[in-house]
């Protein structure tokens, strides 16, 4: 038995995998959750009914959904490009930092200040992964260990400044820094909801990523650089520009994020703002098969896994950490699942 | 300033060295097996984190203390399995199935501590390893209660340094590892099995990460909880590439990373005015200039990333 490339993947293969992945997944994970004495599939009904049962449920899942699109697009543009960026959650930080602080005391009017603090929040996650991609291309030191140490800086970092400089004083409980000015506030999609028009910006943006890397040579040079990096560099692309500018656009997705999350969601940033959005997004990327717009769709399949998984949690006690299981478990199979994709069996 | 260099003098602060370094040493040995054989482990922060959480629930259970270790390694070992299966035979992304690894791990550690443990207000604990004073040797003045006063994982980490570099570097078996991860092929002209290698190395080492993290549980702390291994992990991957992988330069690696641990801990509470976080900061920063100081010499193993499929060049 061998393994054989498909010279070319059927569209149904294309849809499929992601599928049974998810299946297999879930699945795997029934075994758990039996192990808890809970019947898996109650247990699975009772995830549908809490992540999608309701229009406050909706809501709820969407919102969460809205960070994983934009972490999920910073894997998935990084990623084609073979540049390891596992720094999406650092990136969050400095975005959602930068944010607060600017957003805090900027004296524009919201329509103008809004797009501004997005770039800010951009800049800020673009700046922190230029530095491991410099790192690379200057002294060929792995970006994996570098944006993972990263994350551990930036959390310290996020810490420092909201018990320091930028300590809300009126905030109770855990610290919290400055919030940002109530102008800046992302208007609600749905009134008496969480869920802002930060989602509308996601799925643009995912958009608007399909666009580059399908339909601009920039995006044809990333791609190239991921599918195979010395004959893209035989073909008169250069590699350095190519990677640092995958660099730069994959941080600012994964800034952006963290600019969102703060302006439509919780206005101060805490370190314990963010439940592993970066993490999630390389398995939303993956899941996605890198494709900006399956980015969207898995996005919302994880941020029903994860709101559901709670709702499930209250109403049967099975622990909630079956959602972090079942997400990471996704990621396994879908990995094999995408090798049949691109390979047959052979006999 | 003068307190700065007083707690260099404390011989306290040189015992908790060898005692910081322990799980780096088990972890860095743990990844330097799987990438000498070519293989990439970045599930080592999850096995750890697994071997942390097995190793404590075996004796909390009631197992003895090194029957734990036991159990840690084998669930590390077959979490290593997994990432092997999914790399070496089926040659996926061991980038994207090592961070897979990491996740599922960790996510499985706490999903079954959350299950087995009924947890209060504070965590449960067991009775840790205590140390263990060499007779003899233990009386030294002040090598004594550094080197010869610890607690055995101390002593087996040290132990595994020499047995590691011995079998990489002395034994046909070590040969045999060192040849995969250069280059395959020539393994295979030999009559030798590169797969199987390559998933005995990550077996192996997976299950040294989680005896690393069981320390983590039964040494250094007496309990379990959720982000406890904290990036010790990725920090072993980058003291592998420090110490050119080679298990001496490793347990140097590993020890002047757990000195300027301590010392930053101590630091902490001598110097005021200092947000702890800086000091908190120290190690990571460090890892990261290591890895700059040591990209352009490093000896990579030729092979390390490529996938071996029989017959494929």
């Amino acid at each position: 038995m061998r393994l054989e490339r498909r010279s070319h993947v059927p569209l149904y293969l294309v849809i499929l995998a992601p599928l049974a992945a998810v299946v297999s997944a879930l699945i795997l994970a029934a075994g758990l959750i039996a192990a808890a004495g809970v019947n898996p599939l109650m247990a699975y009904g009772e995830m549908l009914a809490g992540a999608l049962g309701s229009k406050l449920a909706v809501a709820e899942m969407l919102t969460r959904a809205t960070p994983l699109i934009f972490t999920g697009l910073a894997a998935a543009v990084a990623f084609q490009a073979r540049l390891w960026n596992i720094g999406g959650e650092g990136q969050f930080f400095v975005g959602a930092l930068m944010t607060a602080w600017i957003g805090h005391s900027l004296g524009l009017p919201g329509w103008i200040g809004i797009p501004v603090l997005m770039l800010a929040g951009m800049a800020a996650g673009a700046a922190l992964l230029a530095g491991p991609a410099y790192l690379r291309l200057r002294f060929g030191v792995d970006e994996v260990v570098t944006t993972l140490l990263l994350n551990f800086i930036v959390i310290l970092f996020v810490g420092l400044m909201v018990e320091g400089p930028m300590r809300d004083p009126l905030a109770f409980g855990w610290p919290s820094s400055v919030p940002v000015d109530g102008d800046f506030r992302l208007p609600d999609l749905i009134p008496r909801t969480r869920l802002h028009i930060g989602l509308i910006f996601a799925v643009v943006a995912a958009g608007a990523v399909w666009l580059v890397l399908a339909r601009t040579v920039f995006g044809a040079e990333t791609r190239a650089a991921g599918l195979n990096a010395s004959a893209a560099a035989f073909a008169g692309i250069s590699l350095p520009r190519t990677i640092m500018g995958v660099a730069l656009l994959s941080g600012a997705l994964a800034g952006l994020a963290g600019s969102v999350e703060v302006m439509g969601v919780t206005a101060g940033v805490t370190t314990t703002m963010s439940p592993g959005f970066g993490y999630a997004g390389i398995v939303v990327a993956m899941l996605a098969a890198l494709h900006p717009a399956g980015v969207v769709a898995a996005a919302v399949f994880v941020a029903t896994v994860f709101v559901g998984a709670d709702a499930m949690s209250r109403a049967t006690g099975v622990p909630s950490f079956i959602a972090d299981v079942i997400v990471a478990l996704c990621l396994l199979t879908m990995i094999v699942a995408l090798m049949f994709t691109t390979y047959r069996v052979r006999r | 300033m003068t307190e700065a260099i007083d707690l260099l003098l404390n011989t306290s602060l040189w015992a908790s060295v060898l005692r910081i370094a322990t799980p780096l040493i088990f972890g860095v040995l743990g990844a330097l097996l799987c990438e000498r054989s070519g293989v990439l482990n970045l599930g080592i922060e999850g096995i750890m984190t697994m071997g942390a959480m097995t190793g404590w629930l075996a004796v909390y259970m009631g197992a003895p203390l090194l029957v734990g270790l036991l159990i840690a390694a084998c669930c590390g070992a077959l979490m290593g399995l997994l990432h092997a299966a999914l790399t070496v035979p089926l040659g996926l992304s061991q980038h994207v199935s090592g961070l897979g690894i990491t996740l599922f791990a960790s996510a499985l550690a706490y999903y079954l501590y959350r299950l087995l443990v009924e947890v209060g207000d504070l965590p449960p604990t067991i009775e840790p390893f205590q140390p263990l004073n060499i007779p003899g040797l233990s009386d030294i003045p002040i090598l004594g209660p550094i080197l010869f006063s610890q607690a055995v994982p101390t002593y087996l980490a040290l132990a595994a340094v020499a047995v590691m570099a011995y079998i990489l570097s002395r034994t046909p078996l070590g040969l045999a590892i060192r040849m995969t991860g250069e280059n395959p092929h020539a393994v295979e002209a030999q009559g030798l099995n590169p797969i199987r290698i390559r998933i005995g190395a990550v077996v192996a080492g997976s299950a040294l990460m989680a005896v690393g993290g069981a320390f983590l549980t039964t040494t250094a702390f007496n309990s379990f909880f959720p982000g406890m291994v904290q990036g010790r992990g990725w920090i072993c991957i980058a003291l592998v590439v420090f110490a050119s992988w080679r298990p001496g330069k490793a347990l140097i690696g590993a020890l002047l990373f757990a000195f300027f641990d301590a010392y930053q801990l101590r630091l902490q509470t001598a110097i005021d005015g200092v947000p702890y976080q800086l000091f908190l900061m120290a190690p990571y920063v460090l890892s990261i200039v290591a890895l700059v100081l040591v990209a352009r010499r490093a000896e990579v193993p030729a092979a390390l990333m490529t996938p071996y499929r029989r017959g494929e060049r």
